[in-house]
């Protein structure tokens, strides 16, 4: 266990959230608030960066092991300082503002305040730029511009940190891979701000919405969600914008490469498409009745549609008050999720396509003991410890869930409430059914529920097994036998 | 550069290891997906899992705007195959790894016929350096610059040597020959010393010098100097088989000791002049009844590592004065060192450094070329030899005006058949042939040595 290296690289992160803490501050210096907490939170993470960093270790060389606990230490200090700016600022006390930038990070967008539009403007968008930080991950930014001299295995980091089953380079170098991700990132984030000032939405607003889109977050900015603007451009735009940031990266990077086949040849591209149809149909015949017209109930299906399978969490409307069905139906989108390598949560259409054709081969094996059947994804066999990974990820990720739901219980609320919000939770999709539904929050909650859910989120935009091994005492123990 | 390396065996990983050091896009090509998940993890590469010789696959790597595919698969023809399909697809250079002795004397055609940039062969290269190193009996390992006419020699500071405790500056009081100590190795580090340098025991020392005054060198300083006559080598292989050739040429008696009939059958068929015995070398006294105690070299060059260590402490405890050790696989070489196994010979460095060579030289076709790149000490050290191109632009310049870099040690210059030993008052001048010694990576021209 290479521990100076685990300290220089939490070291690195806290320096990156000490100067990207400094965009909240500029923000609250423009609209002349109380900024300094931004400032205050600034230097604490510069000062332990300072000291985490101060002596580089001799040996640089971290493994697989180091590369798991690095990105969930990680992820735990900036959220434990990222919610200092709430507490210093008297807006929420600790483990609310614990409980929301979490949920920031993870790109969740479960929210603990309840009316947003009186927080002042430096809060709000620094909970929508951590949305932004969140979504790519930050130890991939980190490996995109800070060279990591003398190292050739922080393909364990950027494994640890991107989600999905698979996880490969894209070019070469790691450092460029890792930067060609984060330009994909701001350009498409840049073009979605563009498009929503064209609309005419505020710079402020656009801001902070393309933020929590791109990230796939969805804190609002105002009481009533997007809704609130009542505008079907912005609808529009930001339902595609939606859908281009659940999807997996690389097919982007092809693109980029001229290969356009590539968008239509990804099978996991093509399922993800393929359920957002489907849903999206369902919901609206569901729907029709409800709204007046046809028009009317595909707008609002098709903007929820993917906002809950994406993860982001935005809503349009109260859809706590649709049929049942349809409610059902976003509840289960909870559990899907968007594509692999995306900055979208849940348990990822790639995992459920490995998974069912692997239930397929199962039950082809039971009639024909002596075939000998393969999965395979966009052609390639998937490797059996993947295939393993997957339905330990699978199984474990329900454990979690129930064990969840079951402390959340504890608070006395109806079933709808505790069931989805624990799932959005883990799902880092943001608003739940019922109490915690689009249009009312997470406040209600006692604190051991927020934490048992904050730790949730961060399970869930880790994929567990980081986190898991990060909770293990033997792996930090010299003497480690097992782990 | 981007640069594809088919086959990610034992010198393939070597090699894009380190270009992908040196700051190269490497992509790896290979059949084996364990080895291949085995390389994304551990280098900076990118690796893909399929056949090198098959379009798609090399598409997919791409070869097409490649600046050099290297392969190096486990078989000849394969490589040639890949080399051929990637010049057809467009990559701009190509090397293979040709190997097999059958094609060794065809390889000048098959380059020049199939358009590769170059051809490598690790066991001829190998056995060129064993070859060499008989020369001198007591250096650990020698290299040549220039055409052979500047040595360059790594032996170890025993105990009871005249040069324990001496300085560096006080050598001329000792020898009587011009030698230059280039690089010392204390203790698994590498260091470049200066003239208050003091020897201690154990220490590794490089010198440069012409051949004979380094031979002169050893003489004076009381290392044995005597030539080797007989050569014992153990093992039948590839390298074997190039060495026996070299070493027939050159008169040594030689003796190859082989377990497999059918290999001893082709050596002796390949080499009358050859005493070649069918036995296994680990029989408890058939080497002293093959007399090892007489012998003045013994060389293990078998499959395997860990015999050929234990056949080599086996010949240093029967006082053999040259033992060459093949270890290609384990990277041990600190522990083997204090055994006094210290004579190491592995393919798969030399391959790999042949290689970055022509990367270097690749990469700076307009300046002064890196005509030979050595590594030395425990492959820590680089020494480079240069040519000074016309268009160099610190000619006629004495060293005491130009500012080097640190780290940097010119140790000699070879200019119209002598050898001069740089002081400041020495100049560049085109056409020299210059050798640096330098623990930085990735020099490619001698202008780096420079700071502006």
């Amino acid at each position: 266990m290479n521990k100076k290296m685990i300290y220089r690289i939490i070291g690195l992160v806290l320096g990156v959230e000490a100067i990207l803490l400094l965009f909240p501050f500029v923000v609250g210096l423009i609209y002349q608030e109380a900024a300094m907490c931004f400032l205050l939170t600034s230097l604490i993470c510069a000062g332990l960066c300072f000291l985490l960093t101060r002596r580089p270790p001799e040996n640089k060389t971290i493994y697989a092991k180091e590369g798991f606990v690095i990105v969930a230490l990680s992820w735990i200090v900036m959220s434990l300082t990222g919610a200092l700016p709430f507490v210093f600022s008297g807006v929420l006390n600790y483990v609310d503002a614990l409980f929301e930038i979490t949920s920031g990070f993870t790109t969740t967008g479960a929210s603990v305040i309840s009316a947003i539009e009186s927080v002042p403007k430096s809060i709000t968008f620094w909970r929508s730029f951590s949305h932004w930080i969140g979504g790519m991950g930050v130890l991939v930014f980190i490996l995109s511009v800070i060279p990591l001299e003398g190292n050739n295995r922080n393909m364990h980091l950027m494994r640890a940190e991107s989600p999905g089953p698979i996880v490969g380079k894209l070019v070469p170098k790691i450092k460029s891979t890792a930067s060609l991700l984060y330009t994909i990132y701001t350009v498409m984030t840049i073009t979605l701000i563009v498009l929503l000032l064209i609309g005419g939405m505020p710079l402020f607003d656009a801001l902070c919405n393309a933020f929590g889109t791109a990230g796939t977050g969805g804190f609002s900015i105002l009481n009533q969600g997007i809704g609130q603007y009542n505008n079907l451009y912005y609808e529009v735009v930001l339902t595609i914008f939606m859908i281009l940031f659940g999807i997996n990266f690389n097919v982007y990077f092809l693109l980029l490469m001229g290969d356009i086949r590539a968008v239509f040849k990804s099978e996991e591209v093509r399922g993800y498409l393929g359920v957002i149809f489907v849903f999206i149909a369902l919901i609206t015949l569901n729907l029709w009745g409800y709204y007046d017209s046809f028009i009317e109930a595909l707008r609002q299906s098709s903007f929820q549609v993917a906002s809950i399978i994406t993860t982001t969490g935005y809503s349009s409307c109260d859809f706590n008050l649709w049929p049942q069905f349809s409610k059902t139906l976003l509840f289960v989108l909870m559990f899907i999720g968007s594509c692999a390598g995306s900055t979208g949560g849940g348990i990822k259409i790639s995992r459920y396509i490995i998974m069912l054709r692997q239930i397929k081969n199962t039950i082809s094996h039971m009639l024909h003991p002596r075939s000998v059947k393969l999965v395979q994804l966009d052609g390639k066999t998937v490797d059996n410890s993947v295939i393993t990974e997957v339905f330990a990820f699978f199984a474990v990720y329900i454990i979690i869930y129930l064990l969840c739901i079951i402390i959340v219980s504890f608070d006395g609320f109806d079933f709808e409430t505790v069931t989805s919000a624990v799932a959005s939770c883990l799902g880092n999709v943001g608003p739940g059914l019922g109490l915690a539904g689009p249009m009312g929050n997470y406040g209600m909650f006692s604190a051991t529920s927020k934490l048992a859910m904050t730790l949730a989120m961060l399970f869930g935009r880790l994929e567990i097994f980081p986190l898991f091994i990060a909770f293990i005492p033997s792996v930090y123990r010299h003497k480690s036998s097992n782990f | 550069m981007k640069i594809v390396v088919c086959g990610d065996g034992k010198v393939g990983s070597t090699v894009s290891g380190q270009l992908s050091n040196e700051g190269h896009d490497v992509v790896v090509i290979d059949k084996n997906p364990n080895v291949v998940n085995r390389s994304t993890n551990n280098m900076d590469v990118l690796c893909i899992h399929g056949n090198a010789a098959s379009r798609a696959v090399q598409i997919e790597a791409g070869v097409p705007d490649a600046d050099l595919l290297i392969a190096v698969t486990s078989e000849d023809e394969l490589n040639l195959l890949c080399c051929l399909i990637a010049k057809k697809l467009g990559a701009k250079n190509t090397i293979a790894r040709v190997r097999n002795p059958e094609y060794s004397h065809e390889l000048k055609y098959i380059q020049d016929e199939l358009g590769l940039s170059m051809s490598v062969n690790p066991e001829y290269t190998a056995a060129l350096e064993i070859a060499r190193s008989m020369r001198f009996p007591s250096a650990i390992k020698t290299d040549s610059f220039v055409h052979g006419r500047v040595d360059l020699v790594e032996f170890k500071v025993t105990a009871g040597s005249v040069l324990i405790d001496r300085m560096i500056l006080e050598l001329r009081k000792i020898a009587s020959v011009k030698i230059l100590v280039c690089a010392v190795l204390r203790d698994g580090k590498p260091i470049i010393p200066d003239g208050h340098f003091v020897f201690k025991e154990n220490d590794k020392v490089t010198i440069t010098g012409r051949p004979t005054d380094l031979l002169l060198f050893f003489k004076e300083i009381g290392l044995p100097y005597q030539k080797i006559k007989n050569v014992m080598i153990v093992g039948g292989g590839r390298i074997t088989y190039y060495l026996t050739a070299m070493l027939l040429d050159m008169n040594y008696a030689v003796k190859i000791i082989e377990m497999d009939e059918e290999k001893c059958k082709q050596l002796a068929g390949a080499f009358p002049k050859a005493n070649v015995i069918h036995a296994d070398a680990t029989e408890p006294d058939l080497l002293n009844e093959e007399g090892l105690q007489n012998t003045d070299a013994f060389i293990a060059l078998t499959g395997f590592d860990e015999e050929n260590i234990l056949l080599s402490l086996d010949a240093q405890s029967n006082n053999v004065k040259k033992v060459i050790t093949k270890v290609n696989r384990v990277n041990f070489e600190h522990l083997l060192s204090k055994f006094g196994v210290d004579s190491i010979v592995s393919p798969k460095y030399i391959t790999a450094n042949q290689i970055t060579r022509f990367v270097r030289a690749m990469q700076n076709s307009i300046g002064s070329n890196v005509e030979t790149l050595i590594r030395i000490v425990n492959n820590q050290v680089e020494a480079l030899e240069f040519v000074v191109s016309p268009t160099f632009k610190y000619q006629n310049k004495t060293f005491s005006e130009l500012k080097f870099r640190s780290s940097v040690l010119i140790s000699c210059i070879f200019r119209n058949n002598r050898l001069i030993f740089a002081d400041g008052n020495s100049t560049f001048q085109s056409g020299d042939h210059v050798i640096v010694i330098t623990t930085r990576t990735g020099l490619d021209a001698l202008e780096d040595i420079i700071e502006d």
